[in-house]
């Protein structure tokens, strides 16, 4: 696909976003080296492209469940920068409050049905809001993101499955980033390609290189497009890199440097994405300098807003946990 | 209201009937659920009205079809889920402890669950180890579900109506020793409020809470001691989480005694949970330890004599009141 058939006006909000995405991660890294971020952290860095050319393809009305390396999932659709960092920062002004955390960001603003701290936990709720949609008769549909790690777990069998017999308007869309914490694909499973297993399940598949945003948007686009006019799911296997460790606290000591640098020299998303931009004559570098300007400085604000964000109050503990009021006693106090 | 007399398995058929017909977002997923009309025969007739869209077979994947259950409710949805047997829980635990438990909290309060996932308990019926559980103890440890146990048919139909209405996820409980009695009912729908104990007899020396089928076991006991000079208080909790404590520790404060019959498993269980939240809160007011009556540590056996030994029976839960009131400081 050419960057001349991408509306220009999407061309720039994908590279805008994959560019927060990036820029977002690697401000968080430096705050949580000098201990202003609690928990652990898993970072998207390498993988923007995957979640950006997705997301391109979906309005708001559709629905996400992402994973536990859920921030670049998270933004790109549509969620707050603000209550991103407040929530890593366990402030009220968070997504969540200060209940979630790095790994359970939810948005239902933007139909994000949450990140998951379980892997192939958030699969099956993407096959239930596509079920919604099915029985109500609208032409949204549901993307599921998750790593190949999940591929081997009962939800993506079960979910798949589903899908397919209930013929959902669901896209399940695998992060192939080659390791699951330190164990390398090839051990995960003995065939070759995670795409492979859609024949078991009656769904189409598809392998893309998922470092290529474009190539991403286009399998994506068809994917939604067969999801929206009915004919049921698609998998999508993107193949991809973690440019860090599993967390930030990783000794990496599975993996090579050379393999690590390799990657990060010929295949980094923005790099590419970037000189196809400027090759293929859409936009000029003054104009994507301006972006990393306006990316700075929105996440320099941002920050100072979570910084100055009121944590929660402990009572605030026993609030969120059920939504009915109901008569007896539903939580449970020994005093 | 026009009241007839029912089975237990009707009433919960009804009210789901009554719940599916009144709001199209109620829809039914589950084993075959459909023309089977479910193992225990509780969905019967429902494809025949709600067609196959919203009265759901399923595959035997439970982690499957709860997780779907789950995302449709977040979507607005409310969803019911047949579990075929408690004792499956296992392979959707995730589902049901890491997610609809938690998905509430985690998100501050921005996402709901309203799914009902309706299961079947309780031995008696020569299972084995694997069909005859009452696991809704470990279901009491996990903060966010709630707990439904209804022991007869009118409290089944209302308190499964509640349970359908409610915004938050619910497991409600079938003893399958149950599925056969009979009661009156109202046609009309109704509701039971989740949390609101029922005394089921009056009573001022002894407070019995027991649940499901132990109730009925426990209440055949009463009239026995009733003859014995006796007077047995017994409350059936009906909904586990939430609870109604208040019920209960006023019954203690006023009786003094406390037994505790449960079909679960003894340890960290519904009965010790109650022993200890009345232990710890109104200790002054007793005036003998507390007995639970409840299985052996054991599993479940297959063989008839080891399973009749296995299930708390009239002569243990008499055994246990006689000692609590026979007690001397």
């Amino acid at each position: 696909m050419l960057l001349s058939e991408i509306p220009k006006e999407k061309i720039l909000w994908m590279y805008k976003t994959m560019l927060l995405i990036r820029k977002n991660e690697e401000a968080v890294e430096k705050y949580y080296r000098i201990g202003k971020i609690p928990g652990s952290l898993h970072l998207y860095i390498g993988e923007e492209a995957v979640a950006v050319g997705v997301v391109a393809n979906l309005n708001r009305e559709d629905v996400i469940t992402s994973t536990h390396r859920g921030h670049g999932h998270f933004l790109a659709k549509g969620g707050s920068l603000k209550k991103l960092w407040a929530e890593l920062l366990g402030k009220r002004t968070g997504a969540c409050k200060g209940k979630g955390g790095s790994m359970h960001l939810f948005d239902f603003e933007n139909c994000n049905l949450g990140s998951n701290g379980i892997v192939g936990g958030g699969i099956p709720h993407a096959v239930g809001a596509a079920l919604s949609f099915k029985l109500s008769e609208s032409k949204n549909v549901a993307v599921s993101f998750f790593g190949e790690g999940a591929t081997n777990q009962q939800n993506f069998h079960e979910g798949l499955n589903l899908a397919s017999i209930w013929k959902l308007p669901v896209i399940f869309v695998c992060e192939n980033n080659q390791y699951q914490i330190s164990l390398h694909y090839s051990k995960q499973q003995a065939i070759e390609g995670v795409a492979k297993r859609g024949i078991s399940y009656g769904i189409p598949a598809v392998e893309v290189d998922g470092q290529d945003v474009v190539a991403v948007y286009e399998v994506v686009k068809r994917a939604v497009e067969r999801a929206r006019s009915r004919e049921g799911p698609t998998l999508i296997e993107a193949k991809t890199y973690r440019f860090t460790g599993h967390t930030i606290d990783d000794n990496e000591l599975y993996r090579n440097r050379d393999e690590v640098e390799w990657w990060k020299k010929n295949k980094d998303p923005l790099a590419i994405f970037e000189r196809k931009i400027i090759e293929e004559k859409i936009f000029g570098k003054e104009v994507l300098e301006k972006i990393a300007e306006d990316v700075e400085k929105e996440i320099e604000e941002t920050i100072k807003f979570a910084e100055e964000s009121p944590y929660p109050e402990p009572e605030e503990l026993f609030e969120d946990l059920y939504s009915t009021k109901t008569k007896g006693t539903l939580i449970w106090n020994w005093e | 209201m026009s009241e007839r007399v029912i089975t237990f398995r009707e009433a919960i058929n009804e009210a789901l009937d009554q719940e599916m017909q009144e709001n199209a977002k109620v829809i039914l997923i589950g084993e075959d659920i459909g023309r089977y009309g479910g193992i225990f025969g509780v969905t019967k007739r429902l494809i025949d009205k709600y067609g196959e869209e919203r009265v759901r077979d399923a595959p035997t994947a439970e982690s499957g079809f709860i997780g779907a259950a789950i995302g449709a409710a977040m979507m607005g949805y409310r969803p019911v889920v047949e579990l075929m047997f408690i004792d499956f829980i296992g392979v959707a635990f995730d589902q049901i402890i890491n997610q609809a438990a938690k998905i509430r909290y985690m998100s501050g309060g921005g996402i709901s669950v309203p799914i009902v996932i309706r299961t079947v308990s309780g031995a008696g019926f020569s299972g084995g180890a694997q069909h005859s559980q009452s696991l809704h103890s470990i279901l009491l440890h996990i903060p966010g579900l709630k707990v439904v146990m209804p022991s007869n048919p009118f409290d089944a139909k209302g308190l499964l109506i509640s349970s359908i209405e409610d915004d938050d996820p619910v497991v409600f409980i079938e003893h399958k020793g149950l599925y056969e009695t009979r009661g009156v009912v109202p046609k009309e729908k109704y509701s039971i409020p989740l949390g609101v104990a029922d005394i089921k007899k009056a009573g001022k020396d002894v407070t019995v809470i027991a649940t499901a089928v132990m109730l009925h076991k426990t209440l055949s006991v009463v009239e026995k001691l009733r003859e014995e000079g006796i007077s047995v208080e017994v409350i059936d909790p009906r909904s586990l989480r939430p609870l109604d404590t208040e019920t209960i520790a006023n019954s203690v404060k006023k009786t003094g005694r406390l037994v505790v019959v449960d079909e679960s498993y003894p340890r960290c269980s519904f009965a010790t949970d109650i022993a200890s939240f009345i232990a710890s809160k109104y200790f002054e007011y007793l005036e003998a330890p507390i007995k639970i009556v409840t299985p052996p540590d054991t599993p479940v056996p297959y063989s008839l004599p080891l399973e009749r030994a296995w299930i708390p029976n009239e002569e243990k839960i008499y055994d246990a009141i006689k000692k609590v009131i026979e007690y001397k400081a």
